[in-house]
């Protein structure tokens, strides 16, 4: 690959600064878990927790990525650094992807102020990619005051994040049979804001009006979701969007910001433990691993539990895969 | 439910570093048809393709940084590239990013091809050339999914 590995040196001397080539190089280091991805974590950590995360998802088409152009125009206008990061879906046959969000965010091509990453889901589900968490994290470290993150858009309920935003916009439109989908998919249940988007067309009225009745009542931790109607294409309602986030984002406590810091570590943590389980396993040799394996084969033992049996081998002698000598 | 069996759920084909390519169009043309083309060839052979429709050089340079693209693929076809082509070069350049490849398509003149190509632009794929020979070319720069 073009880029190589860079030391610890290089990101603490060029990422705090907000250098945006360290940045960039940072992110692919997270993302693709190279050699140096871990110079990038030791530099960042003790410098995240800082940033206002937005979380943006809703069906495919109800002008999401417009909206966050069109938020990030709103944040740029309080003279706030914005980090966006667009996941779209990697293709399940190639592994490729055609990565569409910042189309729509091209206004913002020239602003420093402004930095747009895309990824490529990479076969994960959920909504965003496995390792959009830690770039989050990168970009806050970074400098970023506000970092707003697009989820690919199923229309499914794409809970993750929720693990990463303090607020979720949950983004509908008229005319996309939205609000019953939406209904039925538990989308709703994740939104703090739910924002009825292209309000310039004839059926914003009646969407609207369906999703106040589905949300009616319908609090969490004492804050009621508000309706907010926008037209992302002109910006009407952004101004109002951006400050009930920030009403959102300022009643939420130290002490939840902390929770939610903790809670992506643990989720981390049980990622690389899990690979380190794995990479464990895949290692096993002797008689042990074998009678699991033929275990499983002849009938004679459940595969969950063979694969239990292998963790906990691999766990007992973590030296057990290399050999001796 | 028992979810400790999936664990090892098939995905898709896994790539450690698929390689990024930002396909760009930055001369007034109407028709991008043939870059959403390319785009889609590009996907099925592996690649992930930041797709932006960005005129102005400083830009495309700007969105090359961010994404940490290995390739810029500039298409063009109503003249005037030449200018965007030296722009991209220099400033490729003053953010450390000489390692980045330029390729060109569309429609640019078998002299302007040789000039680019003394520029230090990797090739240019006019018409007759398909979006097969480009992605060869970038699988024999970078590596590919076998
Ligand atoms: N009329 C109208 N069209 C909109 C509005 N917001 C977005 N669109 C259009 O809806 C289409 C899909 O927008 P996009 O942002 O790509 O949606 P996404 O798939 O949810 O990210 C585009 O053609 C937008 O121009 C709006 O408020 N009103
Ligand atoms: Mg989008």
């Amino acid at each position: 690959m073009a880029a190589q590995a860079r030391n610890a040196d290089y990101y603490r001397d060029n990422l705090l600064s907000g250098n945006r080539v360290a940045l960039a190089r940072a992110i692919t280091a997270v993302e693709n878990d190279r050699a140096d991805a871990a110079a990038v974590l030791q530099t960042i950590y003790g410098q995240v927790g800082r940033a206002q995360l937005i979380g943006i998802t809703g069906a495919p088409g109800a002008g999401k990525s417009t909206l966050v152009n069109a938020v990030v125009r709103e944040l740029r206008g309080q003279d706030r650094k914005v980090g966006v990061v667009a996941v779209d879906p990697s293709s399940p046959f190639s592994g490729g992807a055609i990565l569409g969000d910042r189309i729509r965010m091209s206004e913002h091509g020239n602003d420093d102020g402004v930095f747009v990453r895309s990824l490529a889901s990479r076969g994960h589900l959920g909504g965003l990619s496995r390792a959009a968490a830690r770039v989050v994290d990168v970009m806050d470290a970074a400098g970023m005051d506000a970092i707003i993150v697009e989820t690919v858009g199923t229309g499914q309920s794409e809970v993750e994040i929720m693990e990463i935003a303090q607020t979720v916009v949950v983004v509908c439109a008229p005319g996309l049979g939205d609000e019953i989908q939406a209904v039925k998919a538990g989308i709703l249940e994740i939104a703090d804001i739910l924002v009825v988007n292209k309000a310039d067309m004839p059926l914003a009225d009646r969407t609207e009006r369906q999703l106040r009745d589905a949300m009616r009542a319908r609090r969490r931790d004492g804050w009621e979701v508000p309706v907010m109607r926008t037209v992302a294409t002109t910006g009407d309602g952004t101004a109002d969007l951006v400050a009930k986030a920030a009403e959102h984002f300022a009643r939420l406590p130290a002490a939840a910001r902390v929770h939610a810091a903790r809670g992506r570590m643990h989720k981390l943590l049980a990622a690389t433990a899990a690979e380190q389980v794995r990479a464990g396993v895949q290692g096993l040799r002797g008689e042990a691993v074998d009678a699991l394996c033929e275990a499983v084969l002849r009938g004679e033992m459940d595969y969950a539990e063979a694969a239990r049996r292998a963790a906990r081998l691999a766990v007992a002698d973590p030296g057990s895969g290399h050999d001796p000598g | 439910m028992n979810t400790e069996v999936q664990t090892t759920t098939p995905e898709a084909p896994k790539l450690g570093e698929a390689v990024r390519v930002l396909l760009a169009k930055p001369t007034h043309d109407c028709h991008d048809r043939g870059v959403r083309l390319v785009a889609r060839k590009f996907r099925d052979a592996g690649f992930e393709v930041i797709f932006s429709n960005f005129l102005l050089p400083s830009e495309i340079i700007n969105t090359a940084v961010e994404e940490d693209v290995q390739v810029i693929g500039v298409s063009t076809s109503a003249g005037g590239h030449m200018p965007v082509f030296e722009d991209l070069i220099a400033g490729l350049k003053e953010n450390g990013l000489e390692d980045v490849i330029l390729i060109g398509g569309g429609v640019i003149p078998a002299d302007d091809e040789a000039v680019l190509k003394d520029w230090g632009v990797k090739a240019v794929f006019g018409p007759g050339t398909t979006a097969e020979d480009a992605i060869d070319l970038i699988r024999a720069e970078f590596g590919g999914p076998a």
